[in-house]
C-alpha cells in the first residue's frame, strides 16, 4: 500500500520531464503528416507526405541548405586547424602567458553572434572599400563572409575541445619519439595527431553543427544569398505550413540514426579493447556492427520513403475539402435565413459579429484546399516577383507574398 | 662503438635554482655507470642533459671528444628510457620497436624483422601484434629497452626505469638489465634513488645530492669508504655519532664521542686524515661492524637494547647509548640518549639477549670511518 504513491512520484516527474523535452518534437513530427495547411494535431484531416515531396520542390530552401552546406564544410575546414594550432599553444606555454592567451582565444564566444556578423560585414566592407574592390568580390561574397565570421566562434569552440583531450596528452611521448630520432614533423604526425584524432573528428562535427544551426552571425554576413536558418526564419515570418516540421523530421531522423550508428560503433570499440567482442556468436557479432545497423537503418528510411512516395491521399483530401464546402454552404444558408429573419428589426452589428468565427474560419479551413482546384476565394496575390535585389527583402519571396494571411500562404503552391 | 662521455662541470639553473652544480666526470664506453641519489637531486635533469633535452646553463658534455652543444635530441648518440616509459599507446609492440626504423625510413620489411630479433632478445618473442596496455609491468619495460636498442644507440640512458615495479619483479629486471647490457655491450647510464639497485648493478656510481655529485666510485668504494657525510649516511645503513678529533697516529685517530671513553678509528686515507686534532668530526659505524664485546675490550662502550627486529637470516637490535646524536648541538646535552643499529647474524650463539638487556659493543677501528661533519641523508 505504501509502495504505491512512492513509486508513483518518480514515474510521473519522469513522465512530465520526458513529455517537456520531447513533446514539442512529437508534436511537430506529427503535424509533417497532417494534411492541415497550418501546423497542427488536430483537427487530423489526412495522413499525408505532400510536404516532404513539398519540400523537395521548394528552390529557395534547397538553395539555402546547398549555402549551408558549403559554409559548413568551409568552417570545418578552416576553424578545425585553427582551434588545433590554438590549444597546441596554448599547451605550450607558460602559464601566465597561458592565461591571457586563453582569454583572448574564449573572447568571440562570449562575444555575441549579432556583434560577430555587423562587424565581420563592417569589416570586410570597409577592406574592399579601401582596395577599391568591385561587389562580385569576395569581400562582399555572402558565403565568404558567413565562412569568416562563423570561424571566428567556432575556432574557439574547437579550441575547447581540443583543450580537454590535449590535457591527457603526455608530453613525454612527444619527446621519447624525438629521442627515437624523429624530427618534430615526424612527432606531431606520428604521435600527437593519431591521439588528437577522435577530437579531431568531434570537432568537426561540432564545427559542422554549430555553423549549420547559426543564425544571429548568419543573418547579418550572408547579404543577398541565403541559408538554411535564413530560409527557415523567413517561412516563419512570413507565412508556416507543415513543410518546416517535414524539415524537422528529417533532422530529427537524421540525428537519431547517425547517434544510434556512432554509439554501436563505440560500443564495439571499446568491447573490442577490452576483448569483451562475441566471437563464438557470430549472429550477435552482425547485427551489433555498426555497419549493419546503418544498413537496417538505410533500409527502414527507404521503406518510408517509398512509402510516402506511394501514399495517395488526395481522395481523403478531397472528401475533408467537401465537407468543408458543405459547412460553409451551410453556415451562409444559416446566415442569409438569419439575415432574412431579422430584416424587420435592423440590427446590422449583431449579424457581422454572428457571422465572424465563421468568416475568420473559412479562409484557415479552406487553405488545404489549395491541393485541390483552388476555390474562389483564393486567387493568390500576384505571383511574388523575384526580390528586388535588396539585401533583406528574401521574406518577400514567401510564396503568397507578405500580407497574405497566414493560412493562405503555402496555398499558391502545395499544388503537385 | 663505444664512446666515453666527458661532463665538463656542468651546470644547470632553473631561476635562481641550482638543479645540477658543476658535475665534472667521465664515463667509461660500455660501462654501466649510475646515478644515486634521493628523489629532487638532479638526476633526471642531468640525464636530460645527455640526452639533448635540455641545455646546461654552464658546462660542456662531450660524447666520443665531440661537444654536444646545440645538438637536438634525435641527432645524437643517445637512447632514452623515460621514468614513466612513453610507450605509444596507440601502436603495437612490434610498432613501438620498429618506431625509430619508421622515422628512419628503413622499409616496412626490415623493420618487421629488426622488430622480431629485438622482441626475441627480451624474450617477448611472437607478441609483437599486441597492444601496450595489453602487457605487464616488466614486459612494458623489455618493451621500453628494446625500443631504444632499435636506435642503435652508443649510449642507453635509463631514468628509474624500474621504479613502478614490483619488489620480485625488480630484483628479476636488474639482473636482466645487467645481462642484456653485458650482451649487447652498449653504455647504460642508469638513474636510481634505490642504492640496492645501484650498487648491485653498476660498475661505477656517482653518489648525488642538491644538485652536486659527492663521490664516484665502484659500489665496494662508495660503501666501504665514504667521502662525505651525506654519501656515508645514504648508501647503506649507518650509524652517525658527532664528536672532535682528540688525537692522530699511526693512521688511527682518538675521537671523543660522548662515550664513557674515547674510540679509535681508522684515518690512514681518504677526508678523514685531514681531520686535525680538536675539529668536529662525524663517525660512522655500519650495524653490521657493531658486535657485543667484553667491556674492557678496545672500543668497547655500555649500551641498552631498546628493541629487536627479527629478519630471519639476521636481526637488527635497536640500542640506546648516552651521547650526543647525529644532530648535535648545544641544545643536545652530553647524556641525552642516542640510537644506535646493530645487525647481527642469527645464529650468534653469544648474542642470545632480548629488549631491556644492558650489554658492552664494539668495533674494529678499521670497520668505522671519521668525516668531517656534512649533511645527512634524511630517513
Ligand atoms: N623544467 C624545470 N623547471 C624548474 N625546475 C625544475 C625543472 N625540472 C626540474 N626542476 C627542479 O629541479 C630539481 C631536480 O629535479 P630532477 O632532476 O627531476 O630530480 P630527480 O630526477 O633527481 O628526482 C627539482 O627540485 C625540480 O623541481
Ligand atoms: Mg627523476
Amino acid at each position: 500500500m505504501t509502495k504505491g504513491p512512492a513509486l508513483l512520484l518518480p514515474v510521473l516527474y519522469l513522465a512530465l520531464f520526458f513529455a517537456y523535452l520531447f513533446g514539442p518534437l512529437a508534436i511537430m513530427a506529427i503535424t509533417a503528416f497532417n494534411s492541415a495547411g497550418f501546423p497542427r494535431v488536430s483537427p487530423w484531416e489526412c495522413l499525408t507526405f505532400g510536404w516532404f515531396g513539398k519540400l523537395a520542390q521548394d528552390t529557395r530552401l534547397l538553395e539555402g541548405i546547398g549555402n549551408s552546406l558549403i559554409i559548413g564544410v568551409g568552417v570545418v575546414l578552416i576553424a578545425v586547424p585553427i582551434g588545433l594550432a590554438a590549444a597546441l599553444t596554448l599547451s605550450q606555454v607558460g602559464p601566465r602567458l597561458r592565461a591571457s592567451l586563453y582569454t583572448v582565444f574564449i573572447a568571440p564566444i562570449l562575444v555575441p553572434g549579432v556583434v560577430i556578423g555587423l562587424s565581420t560585414l563592417i569589416f570586410w566592407d570597409r577592406l574592399g572599400a579601401m582596395i577599391g574592390a568591385d561587389y562580385d568580390t569576395l569581400f562582399y561574397d555572402g558565403i565568404f563572409l558567413t565562412i569568416a565570421g562563423q570561424v571566428t566562434f567556432i575556432a574557439a569552440y574547437s579550441m575547447l575541445v581540443f583543450l580537454s583531450r590535449i590535457s591527457r596528452f603526455d608530453p613525454t611521448l612527444t619527446e621519447a619519439a624525438l629521442d627515437m630520432g624523429a624530427t618534430p614533423t615526424q612527432a606531431f604526425v606520428k604521435v600527437l595527431l593519431p591521439f588528437m584524432a577522435p577530437a579531431i573528428a568531434s570537432a568537426a562535427v561540432l564545427a559542422f553543427l554549430a555553423s549549420m544551426e547559426n543564425y544571429n552571425t548568419t543573418v547579418f554576413t550572408v547579404v543577398a544569398e541565403s541559408t538554411f536558418t535564413t530560409v527557415l526564419a523567413s517561412k516563419v515570418r512570413y507565412g508556416l505550413d507543415p513543410s518546416i516540421s517535414a524539415v524537422a523530421v528529417i533532422i530529427v531522423a537524421f540525428t537519431l540514426i547517425a547517434a544510434t550508428v556512432f554509439e554501436m560503433g563505440k560500443r564495439r570499440q571499446t568491447r573490442a579493447a577490452s576483448g569483451l567482442l562475441a566471437l563464438d556468436r557470430p549472429v550477435l557479432r552482425l547485427i551489433a556492427h555498426p555497419l549493419f545497423v546503418a544498413g537496417l537503418m538505410a533500409a527502414l528510411v527507404g521503406g518510408v520513403v517509398w512509402t510516402g512516395a506511394n501514399h495517395d491521399s488526395s481522395v481523403c483530401e478531397m472528401q475533408v475539402l467537401d465537407d468543408k464546402r458543405a459547412v460553409q454552404e451551410r453556415l451562409e444558408q444559416e446566415r442569409r435565413e438569419r439575415i432574412e429573419a431579422l430584416t424587420p428589426a435592423p440590427s446590422a452589428p449583431s449579424a457581422p459579429t454572428q457571422s465572424a468565427p465563421g468568416g475568420a474560419f473559412a479562409p484557415g479551413s479552406l487553405a488545404p484546399g489549395g491541393s485541390a482546384p483552388s476555390p474562389a476565394p483564393s486567387p493568390a496575390p500576384a505571383p511574388a516577383p523575384s526580390a528586388p535585389g535588396g539585401a533583406f527583402v528574401p521574406g518577400a519571396l514567401a510564396p503568397g507574398g507578405a500580407f497574405a494571411p497566414g493560412g493562405l500562404a503555402p496555398s499558391g503552391s502545395v499544388d503537385n | 662503438m663505444t664512446k666515453d662521455i666527458t661532463l665538463d662541470y656542468v651546470s644547470v639553473q632553473f631561476g635562481d635554482y641550482v638543479a645540477v652544480d658543476g658535475a665534472h666526470l667521465t664515463i667509461q664506453g660500455g660501462e654501466f655507470f649510475s646515478f644515486l641519489g634521493p628523489s629532487g637531486c638532479g638526476k633526471t635533469t642531468l640525464l636530460r642533459c645527455i640526452s639533448g633535452f635540455q641545455e646546461p646553463t654552464a658546462g660542456q658534455i662531450r660524447i666520443g671528444g665531440k661537444d654536444m652543444r646545440g645538438i637536438g635530441p634525435n641527432k645524437r648518440p643517445t637512447a632514452l628510457i623515460f621514468q614513466n616509459l612513453a610507450l605509444f599507446p596507440l601502436m603495437s609492440v612490434a610498432d613501438n620497436i620498429a618506431f625509430p626504423l619508421e622515422v628512419r625510413g628503413v622499409d616496412r620489411k626490415t623493420r618487421r624483422r629488426r622488430a622480431d630479433e629485438l622482441l626475441e632478445l627480451i624474450a617477448l618473442s611472437g607478441q609483437g601484434d599486441k597492444r601496450i596496455s595489453e602487457l605487464s609491468g616488466g614486459q612494458k619495460q623489455r618493451v621500453a629497452i628494446a625500443r631504444a636498442l632499435a636506435v642503435e644507440p652508443d649510449i642507453l640512458l635509463l631514468d628509474e626505469p624500474l621504479s613502478a615495479l614490483d619488489l620480485k619483479l625488480r630484483q628479476h629486471m636488474r639482473r636482466e638489465l645487467r645481462a642484456i647490457q653485458k650482451q649487447v655491450g652498449l653504455t647504460f647510464i642508469y638513474i636510481t634513488h634505490d642504492q640496492g639497485e645501484a650498487l648491485t648493478m653498476s660498475d661505477r656510481v656517482a653518489v648525488m645530492s642538491r644538485g652536486r655529485i659527492e663521490q664516484v666510485g665502484d659500489a665496494r668504494a662508495v660503501y666501504d669508504q665514504p667521502r662525505t657525510a651525506f654519501v656515508a649516511s645514504f648508501v647503506g645503513e649507518n650509524n652517525a655519532l658527532t664528536g672532535r678529533v682528540l688525537g692522530r697516529e699511526n693512521g688511527l685517530s682518538t675521537l671523543d664521542l660522548g662515550l664513557p671513553a674515547p674510540v679509535r678509528v681508522a684515518t690512514a686515507s681518504g677526508p678523514g686524515a685531514k681531520l686535525a686534532p680538536g675539529a668536529e668530526c662525524m663517525a660512522f659505524v655500519r650495524p653490521e661492524a657493531l658486535r657485543p664485546c667484553a667491556p674492557d675490550a678496545p672500543n668497547a662502550f655500555p649500551a641498552t637494547v631498546i628493541r629487536e627486529e627479527f629478519e630471519g637470516a639476521q636481526r637488527h637490535l635497536v640500542l640506546e647509548t648516552p651521547g650526543p646524536g647525529p644532530a648535535a648541538g648545544p641544545a643536545a646535552g652530553p647524556a641525552a640518549p642516542r640510537e644506535l643499529r646493530m645487525t647481527l647474524v642469527n645464529d650468534d650463539r653469544d648474542a642470545a639477549f632480548g629488549p631491556g638487556a644492558a650489554i658492552s659493543v664494539g668495533f674494529a677501528p678499521d670497520m668505522a670511518c671519521a668525516l668531517p661533519p656534512g649533511e645527512l641523508a634524511s630517513a
